[in-house]
């Protein structure tokens, strides 16, 4: 059975239908990268899995339960998965230990001693084990990327959903977020990434699925969808990256 | 399984070629509709149900007790409201007067100081402390020692060319003390754009002064309108305090009504004019500040 499953979902904007009748099965352990124009619906898609969105129709299920039931408590469906934002969202007013350990301690409940025990770790795992005590915007944009993965990673989510998680970032910070979630991948982290990084969706995809017109307007594995597109739309949209 | 409908799609159409396909509600999606109006229904209910109950139980508690009649009597006699209700609201127009003009000379005046601190250069050193004197003064002094001085004080030295009316001086105090508030909210809100702002500004060409006009102060000012209005929501009830002074205000004119007879009603009715007269403003403050704060999109 799929971990996260996704069956008719619409999710309209006022006039402008974003998603319709649109379609997902993923499954645990699979990477399934979202590309596609600005406005394609890759961050609505990852907004609606995390209930920030209410959908207009259609189910959503996440390990068998239904999360789109409004009778579901919408904090804990979210607080089993990560959620990572282009903009990284890192709390200013808080050190980078402090971001990370503030879902550990005041919505899992676990010890402070224990939560900051978590949190050393997963800072050592990318990398930023000596930035403890700054504040974010002392970092730079990779490495407060990297907190914000890591805040997330450390409530061990079934799922990650990373929304352009390397746009904001200059070339040379790529590679260190891009890095991270590769060793993500070989560990078997559930994720679904939308992205404009090609190259990274054909190095860490198991699948890439190509948006357009509310739905996948086509799939595949990434040397397949990638290099070979079928149809024509997806062809267009891929031909301004150049180097696949 | 995915992209079943898609193939309608012509190839290359734009984006929004799914606006066409047409749609109903499928039963899942109408039901849970249904079960979210039923908990909106029911939030609303337990809402109204409890407000009436803790409202009913206040007033019987409150008018069932002993000394109620007394109060009553004396805070809330009908027909003593009545008969004191047209000279104090003759009293309020008064305040309202003093309220517009001092809201206008505030206003620029307490800008004019908030510039004056932010300008930059050695030339502008004595501008500068005068306007951190000036803030430093006038927020410090109570505003009732103000009043005192400039109502009483001044009109006393008798002066050639200076007013002596006792309005005047009332406005003047108003104006200097709430001034200094207003400076410091337009200066916070001056400083709280961003430097690349003015990076930018001057990078056209334009100068100090032509920066601080069309591209700072207009965002500075939007910024900080809610915290602004809530200084001029102060100012109206403080725009009473110029009774001290003699002057027959609606507080004033409560006080001669009460005066005949101690029943403190016109009070009540000097303060029920005020809140209804700060009422909307402050709903104003609340709807701007909502414009404001909202960032669009979402449930969290």
């Amino acid at each position: 059975m799929s971990l996260l499953s996704i069956t008719g979902l619409r999710k309209t904007f006022g006039p402008n239908v974003v998603l319709d009748a649109f379609d997902l099965d993923v499954a645990a352990g699979e990477c399934v990268v979202l590309i596609g124009a600005s406005g394609s619906g890759k961050s609505t898609l990852l907004r609606c899995v995390n209930l920030l969105e209410t959908v207009d129709d259609g189910v959503i299920t996440l390990a068998g339960q239904d999360i789109t039931d409004p009778r579901v408590n919408p904090d804990q469906v979210r607080a089993r998965m990560g959620m990572v934002f282009q903009a990284y969202n890192l709390f200013p007013h808080l050190s980078v230990l402090d971001n990370i350990m503030l879902a550990p301690v005041r919505v899992h409940g676990r010890p402070r001693a224990e939560a900051k025990a978590a949190a050393l770790a997963i800072l050592e795992r990318v990398g930023l084990a000596d930035k403890t005590r700054v504040r974010p915007d002392e970092l730079s944009g990779g490495q407060q990327q990297r907190v914000a993965i890591a805040r997330a990673l450390v409530n061990s989510p079934e799922l990650m959903l990373l929304d352009e998680v390397t746009s904001a970032l200059d070339p040379e910070l790529v590679g260190e977020v891009l890095d991270l979630l590769v060793s993500l991948k070989s560990d078997g982290m559930t994720m679904v990434l939308a992205t404009h990084e090609m190259a990274f969706a054909k190095e860490v995809a198991d699948r890439v699925c190509f948006l357009h017109g509310g739905q996948i307007h086509e799939e595949g594995p990434p040397a397949t969808l990638l290099s070979a597109p079928t149809k024509e739309r997806t062809r267009a949209f891929l031909s301004r990256f150049v180097g696949l | 399984m995915t992209n079943s409908a898609s193939h309608d799609v012509p190839p290359g159409a734009h984006p929004s070629a799914g606006r066409a396909r047409p749609w109903s509600p499928s039963a899942l999606e109408l039901d849970r509709r249904a079960y979210r109006r039923s908990r909106t229904v029911r939030s609303a209910a337990i809402a109204s149900i409890s407000t009436i109950v803790v409202v009913g139980v206040l007033g019987v508690v409150v008018t069932t007790s002993s000394g109620w009649p007394r109060v009553q009597e004396t805070f809330f006699d009908w027909d003593k409201a009545v008969a004191s209700f047209p000279a104090v609201l003759n009293g309020l127009w008064l305040n309202i007067r003093v309220l517009l003009v001092c809201s206008v000379l505030i206003t620029a005046l307490g800008l004019t100081i908030a510039v004056m601190r932010t300008l930059r250069g050695p030339v502008f050193f004595p501008l500068r402390l005068f306007g951190a004197a000036f803030t430093d003064l006038f927020r410090g002094l109570p505003l009732l020692l103000v009043l005192l001085l400039l109502g009483f004080g001044v009109p006393a030295l008798a002066l050639d060319g200076v007013p002596q009316e006792a309005v005047f001086w009332g406005c003047a105090a108003l104006v200097l003390s709430y001034s200094a508030y207003v400076a410091e909210v337009f200066r916070a809100g001056i400083e709280s754009v961003h430097p690349s702002q003015r990076a930018a500004a001057r990078s056209l060409g334009l100068t100090h002064t032509q920066s601080l006009r069309f591209v700072i102060v207009p965002q500075a000012i939007r910024r900080v309108l809610p915290p602004l209005l809530n200084d001029f929501v102060s100012l109206q009830k403080d725009s009473g305090l110029i009774a001290v002074l003699g002057v027959v205000d609606a507080i004033r004119a409560a006080q001669i009504e009460t005066a005949r007879d101690f029943n403190f009603t016109p009070y009540v009715v000097a303060g029920v004019l005020f809140v209804c007269l700060t009422i909307p403003m402050a709903r104003f403050t609340d709807w701007v500040a909502r414009k404001q704060g909202f960032q669009g999109g979402g449930l969290v």
